[in-house]
Parts: structure tokens; C-alpha cells; sequence
């Protein structure tokens, strides 16, 4: 049980600190613009050039190898450092944990470079108008072709697709099989590739945050096919596990911003009425942080993330709301406007419980698979 | 950083909880609430034995040292099993002699052994169970004193747990005791209690509504239930991390957000565990009272809830 990092940990932090000192832009325009996404994809460039863009990946795709620790380090950081959201979130914390888990070589050095780099932004392509919650009741084709396959149907909440490059996604590649999940492939395809129509929809504040896309007789070769055809829901779910595990957000994201809201209650002349929540927007991050960082010490002692990252989920969701709510009415007349220095992370957050598996679903698994308590109608 | 038990603390927290599971604490828990505090005594010579107490005593009187991480775990298995009595007070008052002296040496091996059970509170307040403790020590503006006797007894909602004011005057015992010191460790054994107390709520809610029937189906399986049961599990997950940083730090900020987030992680998890049993969970005869009761004392035991907000918005110590 122990909390401190080594020198050598703590070297790594201040040569990242020193880094980001020297390079954090002044905040970039919304990354749901055409502009900002723009800005947001030179940023990750910046990043990869001295190779703080995927830190804990091998050296051979762009990383340091750095590890769960210095990844966490990293990103204390980072978010501390105020600097930008990533525009391949995406691509780095679920296709590319994919990849390593089941993609070949071959997918691996040609695919995750470029990502590293920001070359290539992925998009998400999982839900559909009809498969949501229920992702395994989803209804894209992928018919087999020669020397790969052909997909067809529509994807939707696809989630940077309208400035993205590529995306990854499952499609039935075999109707008709007894259970939803089976005859499911994991696919790449390219955004601009003949048959693909990319429809931006314009998420609550009217930015394009996320598209449909609708495919018709969209070409996929078979070096883009992740794992075996017909095994893409379990090896989609090992990135869902992912996704709702460790990676996808970082403690030091809340940390940050939890202290920014401290300073805020404290500008606004410490309002007794908020006193509180601002207390548990800082206790939720220490929290968050100390859960993390016992997940991290499990993971480097052969343990795994399983159900677990369930609660995971739910906890930072709702803690990034509630940490954004306090703040839109500390911010008393002001909380209304789209241009404040919180508006845009408030509607981000409000997304939270919903994608990623909303967080009822994860409360369904918390109960059925942590508390072993019976399934029954959803 | 390592933040993870190792073979040896889990196997000192799982020894703990085999031996109270053996010990039939409910029973234990509605003598004491009787005022016979025989069963009481005995467990808690038990509880000793087991090391609890020498965890806060160093190695020259009488302890092996000051260990918080394992306090904590041994306040979480008192907690799952309702143990009564003063624990946490006993704890607190060895933690107030940190420096070597008579005091020390005069109080410090009893409490460690088991054969003293102290409580001590600032003067004024309320001290937990001042007709059992062998050692009451009061908190005053010139030092601890060793009160004479206590006021009269009132009954918390927490049938288990008796308060009452110390007599004043009496020895002073040292002219400046670690006050923040003990105050730390009565908070962090009372966070770890709780988180104890919630997690027994948990485990008796899941077991009963797996096997109460309703409409043919068991209760859990209907998604009203199991939300609120996930929400219970959430809030006492993300307590224990909180928990054990705090023993790892006892920095005042991490000590008050362990307290918080414990102390609502068990109140949440009781109010839960009341609604999800029904009426059947209203009833002091059935067990689960005896926990519902104790989340709702514990959370304002030892520094109430905003009091411990106060802290963590303050700053003071805090580190994240």
C-alpha cells in the first residue's frame, strides 16, 4: 500500500510538465468544428513529434513504452496543464487497445502510426437507427466479396465521424444464426471510400459532434478485418471493456477540473450554497483517482478489469456532470451562455451517461454480473 | 506506487471477519443494547487478542506499532459484523500519546492488551458508552484529563451505542496531547466502520431480495431493485479506494473525504437496504437493524458530514 511514485516516476512527470509548459496552445477552437478539428489534428502532430501522443504504447508505433503508471502520470499532467481534448480519443483508447489484443502485425504497423500521429482520426461506427442499447440486434451487412467484403446499412451516433477519416465498427457478415451476437464481424473502412455517405447531425449546442453514415456496397479488403469473421462481438466487447475500464478517461481529467472549480467557487467569493458540491466534486476525483490507481496496481499484478469497469463508468459520468452543473450555476446569470470557459465541457458531459453503454446498462451488469443477482426484463 | 493489499493484510482482514462471522455478534449487539455488556467484554478481549488494538500502540508499549492501513481493515470487519463498544474511542485515545512519557507508559499497554476499553470525547460533548469505558478521557482547553465519572446516559438511535457528557475535572493526564492526531484516527476507524457497516448492508440486501418472491419472480430480478442495489455497490467501491489512501496519507483532507464518502456510501446503502426489504426491514427484531441504525449514527460521529467538506474544500493538507 503505497502512493509514492519512484524517481524515476517522478522525472517522467516533470520532463512531461516541462513539456507542456513550453507547448500547451492557448484553448483551440470547439473540436466539433471543422476549424477546431483541424487545429485539434495539428495539436496531436505536435504531440507525436516529440512522442507524448500515445505514451504508453511501443516505441515502434510512436510511443515510449511507458506504461500504466506513467500513462496516469501523463495525464494528471496533461489535464493539469490545460491542454486540449484529443481528437483521436477514438482511434487510441478503443481501436488501438483492439488491435494489440487481436489485429495481426501487419494491421498493427500500418494502422496505429498514423493514428499516433493524427494522420488518420477514427470514428466509432457502432449504433444503428434500430441497435442501440441492444448493440447486438444491429442489422449492417457485410457480404463476402472477392478478396474482401461489402457493407451495407446505416450506422449512426457516430461520434466525430463528420471530420474523421476512418472508422471501425461491427456488421452481421451471417444472418439467420440462433443468437444476435453471433455472425458478427469487426471491421475498418475508410470514410471516403465509394458507397459511404457521411450525414453530420448536429449533437445538443448544434455542433457536428457526431454523424450517420450510410453505406451502400462499401468495398472493405480483408486486411481490414480485425480477428476471425463472425467473432466480432466478443472481440468488440474486449474493447467495450476497455472502453468502460481504464483508458478511456483519465483521472487526471477531473482532477484538473475539479480544481479549476474550486478556483471559480473561490473567484465568485465562495457562495456557502455550493460549498458542498464543490467539496464532492473534489472528493470525487480524489476518488476516481484512488480507484484508478487500485485498478492500475491490480492490472500490474496479472489482475484484470472486468464487470468492474461498469462502476467505473457510471462514477465518472455522473462526477463530470455534476462537476459541470455546480459550475454552470456558480456561474449565476453567466451559466446560460454557449461561450463561457465551462459551457463547452457541460454539454460534452451530458453525453456521459449515455454513450459508451448508458448507464442504466451498466447498472443491469453491475447487479447481474458483480452482485449476482437474477436476470430478468430489461 | 502500489495500491493494493498484499497476501498478508488480506489474510489478517479475512481471519478477522472468520472470527466474528463465529461469534454470533448480532446477539452480542442486542446484549449490549440491553445494558449486558458481559458477551461485550468477552469479544472484545477476543478482538484484542486478534491484534486489533496493538495496531495503534508502538512496539514499547505494549502495540506493534502504529499501523493505519491494518486499522482500517480491522474497522471494516468490526463494522460488517456490528461489533459494539468503543472502539474507535479506544483507538483515538492512543493515538493521543504519541510522545513517550508516563501517560504513555501508564495507558498505552492496557489499551493495547484489551483490558482497558477507553472513551474519550472534547469536554462538553458526548463520549460513546462512558458507563462501560475503564478509561475516560476528556478533551480540554489545558490538556486530557482522566474524567472522574460521566452525566447521565442517553440512548442514540443506534440502540447499540450509549452517550453521555464526561465529569469534569479530574487527573490531567498531558498538557498537550496529539489532539489532530487522534481526531484523525477516530475518523479514519469510524469511515472504515461504516464502510463495514454498508457492505453488510449490501450483502444481506442482495441475499434477500434473491430469494423474496413477488408477482413469481424474485424481487432482484425487477431493474427498480437492481439499480438501486448498483448505485449501493458504487458508492461503497469507490469509498474503499478513498479509505485506504487516507490511511495512507492521514492528511486531514484524504481523512474528512474518507469519512464523507464512507459515511454517505452507508447511509445510502441502509436507506436502500430499508426500502428494498419492506416493512420486514422497519422491525428491531429482525437483524438488519441493528446495521441500519449504526450508518445513521456513525455519519455524524467523529465530524459530520459538512464539517469533513469543510476540510477538503479548505485545502488545508490536501494534495490532489
Amino acid at each position: 500500500m503505497d502512493l509514492a511514485f519512484t524517481q524515476e516516476e517522478e522525472a517522467f512527470r516533470a520532463e512531461a510538465r516541462d513539456w507542456l509548459a513550453a507547448h500547451v496552445p492557448t484553448p483551440l477552437p470547439s473540436l466539433e468544428t471543422a476549424e477546431g478539428f483541424a487545429a485539434h489534428r495539428a495539436w496531436e502532430a505536435e504531440l507525436a513529434a516529440d512522442r507524448w501522443s500515445v505514451v504508453n504504447w511501443p516505441e515502434a508505433y510512436g510511443g515510449r513504452d511507458a506504461g500504466l503508471i506513467r500513462w496516469l502520470i501523463f495525464e494528471e499532467e496533461y489535464w493539469a496543464a490545460g491542454a486540449p481534448g484529443r481528437v483521436g480519443q477514438n482511434g487510441i483508447s478503443l481501436l488501438a487497445p483492439t488491435l494489440f489484443d487481436h489485429g495481426t502485425a501487419e494491421q498493427r504497423a500500418r494502422v496505429l502510426p498514423p493514428m499516433a500521429t493524427g494522420d488518420v482520426v477514427w470514428a466509432q461506427a457502432w449504433s444503428e437507427p434500430e441497435a442501440g442499447s441492444d448493440l447486438a440486434s444491429l442489422r449492417s451487412r457485410a457480404v463476402r466479396s472477392d478478396g474482401g467484403w461489402l457493407l451495407s446499412g446505416q450506422k449512426t451516433w457516430s461520434s466525430r465521424a463528420a471530420f474523421a477519416d476512418r472508422a471501425f465498427g461491427l456488421f452481421r457478415s451471417e444472418p439467420g444464426l440462433p443468437k444476435p451476437h453471433q455472425g458478427l464481424t469487426y471491421l475498418m473502412f475508410d470514410l471516403r471510400a465509394p458507397g459511404v455517405t457521411v450525414r453530420p447531425i448536429g449533437r445538443l449546442d448544434g455542433k457536428p459532434a457526431f454523424a450517420e453514415l450510410f453505406l451502400d456496397g462499401v468495398f472493405v479488403p480483408d486486411e481490414d478485418v480485425i480477428g476471425t469473421p463472425g467473432e466480432g462481438w466478443r472481440i468488440a466487447m474486449s474493447a467495450a471493456g476497455n472502453e468502460r475500464g481504464l483508458m478511456l478517461r483519465a483521472p487526471g481529467r477531473f482532477l484538473a477540473a475539479a480544481g479549476r472549480l474550486r478556483g471559480l467557487w473561490t473567484e465568485r467569493g465562495c457562495p456557502q450554497h455550493a460549498r458542498g458540491r464543490v467539496a464532492d466534486a473534489l472528493i470525487g476525483a480524489r476518488a476516481y483517482q484512488l480507484f484508478t490507481y487500485a485498478a492500475a496496481s491490480r492490472f500490474l499484478e496479472g489482475g484484470s478489469l472486468g464487470p468492474e469497469s461498469s462502476l467505473n463508468k457510471v462514477f465518472w459520468s455522473e462526477l463530470d456532470l455534476a462537476l459541470h452543473e455546480t459550475a454552470l450555476d456558480l456561474l449565476d446569470g453567466d451559466g446560460e451562455l454557449a461561450d463561457t470557459d465551462w459551457s463547452e465541457g457541460y454539454v460534452f458531459s451530458l453525453a456521459g451517461p449515455v454513450y459508451a453503454g448508458t448507464n442504466e446498462i451498466q447498472r443491469d451488469i453491475i447487479a447481474e454480473r458483480l452482485l449476482g443477482l437474477p436476470k430478468g426484463r430489461r | 506506487m502500489r495500491f493494493s493489499l498484499d497476501a498478508e493484510q488480506r489474510a489478517f482482514a479475512d481471519s478477522l471477519d472468520s472470527m466474528l462471522t463465529a461469534a454470533d455478534t448480532p446477539s452480542v449487539v442486542r446484549d449490549w443494547s440491553h445494558g449486558d455488556h458481559a458477551s461485550g467484554r468477552a469479544l472484545w478481549s477476543r478482538v484484542a487478542e486478534a491484534g486489533v488494538f496493538s495496531l495503534a500502540v508502538p512496539e514499547e508499549y505494549g502495540g506493534v506499532g502504529v499501523c493505519p492501513v491494518e486499522l482500517v481493515l480491522a474497522f471494516v470487519e468490526l463494522g460488517r459484523h456490528a461489533v459494539p463498544g468503543p472502539l474507535v474511542e479506544t483507538v483515538a485515545a492512543a493515538a493521543l500519546f504519541t510522545e513517550p512519557g508516563p501517560a504513555a507508559k501508564g495507558l498505552l499497554p492496557p489499551l493495547a492488551s484489551g483490558e482497558a476499553m477507553a472513551t474519550l470525547a472534547p469536554e462538553g460533548s458526548y463520549a460513546l458508552d462512558a458507563d462501560v469505558a475503564t478509561t475516560r478521557l476528556s478533551l480540554t482547553p489545558d490538556g486530557v484529563r482522566l474524567a472522574p465519572g460521566h452525566g447521565p446516559l442517553r440512548t442514540s438511535l443506534d440502540p447499540a451505542r450509549r452517550l453521555a457528557p464526561l465529569a469534569p475535572g479530574g487527573e490531567l493526564l498531558a498538557a498537550a496531547p496529539s489532539v489532530g492526531h487522534a481526531l484523525a484516527y477516530a475518523r479514519l476507524t469510524t469511515a472504515a466502520q461504516a464502510l463495514g457497516v454498508g457492505l453488510a448492508l449490501l450483502d444481506r440486501t442482495v441475499a434477500y431480495v434473491g430469494q423474496r418472491t413477488q408477482f413469481g419472480v424474485p424481487i432482484g430480478s425487477f431493474q427498480a431493485v437492481k439499480h438501486r442495489l448498483a448505485d449501493a455497490k458504487i458508492a461503497l467501491e469507490f469509498a474503499r479506494p478513498v479509505l485506504l489512501g487516507a490511511a495512507s496519507t492521514l492528511a486531514p483532507a484524504d481523512v474528512a473525504a474518507a469519512k464523507v464518502t464512507a459515511c454517505e456510501a452507508a447511509y445510502a446503502t441502509a436507506r436502500a437496504a430499508l426500502q428494498l426489504h419492506g416493512a420486514i426491514g422497519y422491525t428491531a427484531e429482525y437483524d438488519l437493524s441493528l446495521w441500519l441504525t449504526k450508518a445513521r449514527a456513525l455519519r455524524t460521529a467523529w465530524g459530520a458530514p459538512q464539517e469533513c467538506r469543510d476540510v477538503v474544500v479548505s485545502g488545508g493538507d490536501r494534495r490532489w
